[in-house]
This record gives structure tokens, sequence and C-alpha cells, in this order.
């Protein structure tokens, strides 16, 4: 691939994972438009950049697990999601990740950032027992300040108790 | 501001006489004062609002605009548009107590310059006021004021406090709450509060995506100033003790650091280098460490650190969360939260991390906790069900909830420890953060006015 064709594949995958069903929590940046985006060759629209964000999201069962409230156990189900995190991830050995941990709003400010570290240390544990180098993987704590469901309610908070694993764009 | 203590009568002869012999004059007229007081005190009954009572505490007091002997010019405005701002003032403050009943500046009738060491004692019971405050509002002649306010009792006829101070007139909402504070004092017994500042979170946007700024303003809501312009979520802010610094969270390259920011200068730093996330400081009440939580590999633990960094020294080491930690007044004692039990509760500790014991037993959780400034009460998040406000004495006696509503959070106290701001959270998509303050009654309870939605409202000390 020239370097041209590159750009552009990267392009179609930075718009695809604007598509993506989860996109990331945190402060995304400006929205690429079509009419911003480098001239795109025939063909190429809909190629996945092997190694990229669209391709994590297309590959693994989930980018994310979820907790029940004040927990931060990783269980067969999540184990399941991380198992296939983990096989991806150990196809691009050159791709960096950081684990995201996060709370739900019914939780004071000062512990859910304490909880949502604990969370993202318990799936970035998980990852290094199935061969994932640490040094790959950073971790950050939202703690509430990033929900993902705005709702105030179970379901609402259900979503928003997660660690998600995410890809550089 | 100069404070001038006692103030002298506005006519007297020595208005031109040299500051400081002013301020010796003014601390005889005190004791002068205070023998004819303690001479007329045992035939009636005194004024005093307790602040500890529930009910009936509505003191009607009236507070008419200052006088000026002439309005002069100001940067701030004319001597005589001060003197009307700054009654209003004093009677916000005293309302905001919830102690008092105040008729302010537009609900009585002025008063001329000659009665404010004079009160018209026969036409004030009228109104319904007990208690009377006057003062005037008078050009220095070098570019400053001199304020001074005057509290009478109407039906003794009598004066029970007075205070001057000279100050640049941009400061002048300054004298005013220095008056409501000699009021609150002498009338309640209790330190005063209103001359003091509040650090605290400004947000918008929507909910996933809060922007966050550092922001101060005075006590109640005035000269308000943002200070970060919300390109990084910022959290958590505490004053230093001599306001100079503020310590907070900021997620400055999006890693959860505590930084400490200049007010003088704007520049911030990071307290402490580090891999690990840093959050939830505090300043010692000597200004001379930062307590800190730090999270390594999901174990959270409390550290402290000199102000001018260097080596930490951790403090807790159980498996668990240890967070949120705050000293007593004398510095000698922690309180902190932990979950090592299985849930959040409230733990006391010596400075040096020894002898940690859980006071907290009531059920639920307990989060958040804030030592008063008088040393006699702890403040805390009780999580049982709703989020409420409440307070324990330091070995887990007397608990009290103050607060009852879906989301109450993170109380910080006022400089004489008599009241609490903390933050109210609404349910649902668009649930907003508000700031809100309630005293200890548990009855007095009002938003704090702030011009975007607000939360971790820390309260500073009492400004000198």
């Amino acid at each position: 691939m020239n370097a041209r064709l590159k750009l552009a594949a990267l392009a179609a995958a930075l718009a695809m994972a604007g598509c993506a069903r989860k996109p990331p929590p945190e402060l995304p940046p400006a929205p690429m438009t079509g009419q911003e985006q480098a001239p795109v060759e025939q063909g190429v629209e809909n190629a996945i950049v092997p190694g990229s964000r669209a391709d994590f999201l297309r590959s693994v069962p989930s980018d994310r697990i979820l907790f029940d409230t004040d927990m931060y156990d990783v269980d067969d189900r999540d184990r399941a999601v991380l198992d296939g995190q983990a096989q991806w991830l150990q196809r691009y050995p050159n791709v960096r990740v950081t684990i995201e941990g996060h709370a739900d709003e019914r939780g004071t400010r000062e512990y859910n950032l304490a909880l949502g570290d604990r969370r993202a240390n318990a799936a970035k544990n998980y990852l290094q027992s199935r061969g994932i180098a640490a040094s790959r993987m950073t971790v950050i704590s939202w703690g509430k300040e990033r929900p993902e469901a705005l709702g105030s309610d179970e379901s609402a908070w259900a979503q928003n108790r997660r660690a998600v694993t995410v890809i550089p764009q | 501001m100069k404070d001038l203590g006692a103030m002298k009568q506005p006519d007297s002869r020595t208005h031109r006489a040299a500051l400081k012999g002013i301020r010796r004059l003014f601390v005889l007229a005190v004791a002068l004062i205070g023998a004819t007081l303690a001479i007329v005190e045992p035939a009636q009954a005194q004024l005093s609002v307790d602040v500890t009572d529930e009910s009936g505490n509505d003191m009607v007091i009236a507070v008419p605009g200052l006088a000026t002997p002439e309005s002069v010019g100001t940067a701030a405005g004319s001597t005589d548009a001060l003197g009307r701002q700054i009654g209003d003032v004093i009677a916000a403050d005293l309302r905001g107590s919830g102690l008092f009943r105040p008729l302010g500046p537009s609900a009585v009738r002025a008063i001329a310059y000659s009665e404010v060491t004079a009160p018209a004692f026969d036409y004030w019971p009228g109104t319904g006021a007990v208690a009377l405050v006057q003062g005037f509002v008078r050009d220095n002649k070098d570019g400053r004021l001199m304020v001074g306010c005057y509290l009478y009792d109407v039906a003794l006829r009598q004066e029970l406090t007075r205070q001057g101070f000279l100050i640049v007139p941009g400061e002048w909402r300054r004298a005013a709450h220095k008056c409501a504070d000699a009021i609150y004092a002498r009338l309640t017994g209790e330190s005063p509060f209103f001359d003091s500042r509040i650090a605290y979170v400004a947000e918008s946007g929507p909910k996933d995506r809060r922007v966050k700024r550092l922001a101060i303003m005075d006590s109640d809501g005035a000269n308000h100033r943002f200070l970060t312009n919300g390109q990084s979520v910022v959290l958590t802010p505490r004053f230093s003790p001599d306001y100079k610094q503020i310590v907070y969270l900021s997620y400055v390259e999006r890693r959860p650091r505590i930084y400490v920011y200049d007010i003088g200068t704007g520049r911030q730093r990071v307290v402490t280098e580090s891999a690990n996330p840093t959050f939830a400081p505090r300043f010692s009440p000597d200004g001379r460490f930062i307590l800190y939580s730090m999270a390594v590999n999901g174990n959270t633990d409390i550290y402290r650190v000199p102000i001018g960094g260097g080596a930490s020294t951790r403090l807790t080491n159980s498996p668990g969360i240890d967070v949120g930690g705050s000293y007593s007044p004398d510095g000698s004692r922690i309180i902190f939260e932990s979950d090592r039990s299985g849930s959040q509760q409230l733990y006391v500790m010596n400075s040096d991390g020894s002898n940690q014991r859980r006071i907290s037993f009531g059920g639920g959780r307990y989060a958040t906790p804030e030592w008063s400034p008088r040393g006699d009460l702890i403040a805390f998040t009780k999580i049982a069900g709703n989020f409420r406000v409440g307070v324990m004495t330091p070995d887990g006696g007397g608990e009290r909830l103050l607060t009852d509503s879906w989301q109450d959070e993170a109380p910080s106290w006022s400089p004489n420890g008599r009241v609490i701001q903390f933050f109210r959270t609404s349910q649902g998509r668009a649930g907003k953060s508000s700031v809100w303050q309630v005293d200890l009654t548990g009855t007095n309870e009002r938003r704090i006015p702030t011009p975007l939605d607000g939360s971790d409202p820390a309260w500073g000390p009492l400004l000198p």
C-alpha cells in the first residue's frame, strides 16, 4: 500500500469508527465528515485496516466488561470478552491500548475515581494473565465523570459500571 | 483591608487625627462601652440568637442603607450608592444565615448621617425590629473609604457592638461582610464566617461530556471568577489556608493528577511526580503538607507530601480503597474513608498513619468526611438509598442527618463550623448539580447562586 492509499484507508477506518456501536466515552475530536476526508480511491471506502480500532470493534465480542454495584470482579462472561480481546491483541503486538474504568453516578466522586481505577486494573490484570504485556496497556479512571447511559435508573447504571478497552484511532 | 476594630463616632473631633491615634482611641472607647454594658446587663436580658435552636430563630433586624456625610464619587460608585449596597449585602448575609429576618435598605427608611450614633429609638420599635444596624461610608481623602457599622438593641436603646474599616472602594463588599460578621458574632456568640471565599467546579454541557472549570467566588456568590477554561476536566478543589493557592485534580494530558494552582500568577504545577493517578487532595491546616490519595494497580491509599514537593509518606496500606482524608484543626489526626470492611466507612488515624480505627457504625455507607474547623464534628455523605449530608462527633457519636434529597454530596465547612456547603445532583438525563448550604439545625437550607451549574464546593477560612 502506498502512503497515500494508507492515509485514505485510515480516513475510512476513522469514519467507520465514528459509526461504531460504542463510541469512545471521552471527549471525541471534532467528527470527520465525508467532505473533509482525503480523496478516497475506488474500492477502499469500506476497507477496515487490520489492527485499527474499527478492526478491533469488529473482531472482539465486546470492547467492554460490566460490573455489579461496587464490584470489580471479572466473571465468566467478562473472561470470554477479555479472552477475545487478548486474542486480537496478540495478533497486533504493536498496538497499545488504554483501559478506561468507569463508575455509575450513585457513588461519591472520589471513591468512584478509585473504583474506576480498580475496575480498569481488573481488566488489565486479566489481559496480562492472557499474555498481553503490561507495558502495552495504560489505565485511566474516569469515575462517574463520563457516563455512557444518561438515565438515572438501574439499566443506565449497569451500562456505566464498565471497563472499556480503547484502541487508538 | 485595614480593620480598625471598634469604630469611633463619626462626628467626633478626632476624625482628622492620624490613624494610629484613632486606633488607640477606639480601644479606649471599647473599654468604656464594655464597662457600661457590664453594669447594665443584669437589669435586662440582652438580645441573642441560638444557632442550635431549630425553631423561632428569626430575629427582626433593621438594616437601613449606610449614611454618608457627603456623597463622593469613587471607583466603585458614589459613597451614597455604596452605603445602600453595603446595607443590602449585610441584610443578605444575615438572611442567608437563616437566623435573622432583616429589613434591608429597601424595606426601611433611610437614615441621616447624624443618626448613625444617635438612633431614633422611638421610631424603630414601630417597624417590628428588635435590633438595628446603622453605619456610614465616608471618603477618607486618600483614595480609601472609611466604613463604620453599629449594632443597637432597640428595646434597651443601647449599642451592642461597632466595627470600622479602611478599604479601597473596590473592597466594599468585604466591609459589608465584616459588618455582618460582627453582628452575627455579637448576637449568636459564634465565630464569624461571611468574609470568606468558595472554590468550586463550574459545570456545563451534556451529562456524558460535562465541561468542568475551576472557579472561585465570595461566600455569597459575588466576585465570581473562572480559573480554568474547561479544556480539561477538573475536580475537587481546596483553598490553601492563606487563599494563595488551590489544590485540585485535573485531567490535563488525560492523566488524572493533583495540581497546585497559584491564584496570583495563574500558574499550575504537579504536586507529586508519579505514573499512578493521584486525587482527593487536601491541605494540612498549617498549609505545609498536602494529603492525597494514589491508586496503584487498583489499590488506593492515602499519602502526604510537602507542599514544595519532595518525598511522599504513605499513611495507609490496607487492601482496598482508602481515600478522602481531612485533618483535624490542630493537625494531629486525620479522618478518612475506607472500604476495608467491605463498604465505605469512616476511620480516624493519627497524622502519621498510626492508630487507625473505624468510627461509623450507623448502617449504610459513609463517605467524604470533613473535619469541622471547630474540631467538634465530622461532616459526611451518608449513602443509604439517597445520599444525605450529616454530622457526627470525631468518636462516631451523635449522628444527625441534615439534608434529605436524591443526591447530596461532599460537605465543606464554613470557617466557623456552623454551616455546611455541599452539592446536590438531580436525577435523569438532564440531571444537573448545584451548590447548596445548610446550617447545623438542618432547617436553614438554601441554594448558592452560581452562573453555571456547580459542584465540589470548598469553603476557605475567614479572611484576615
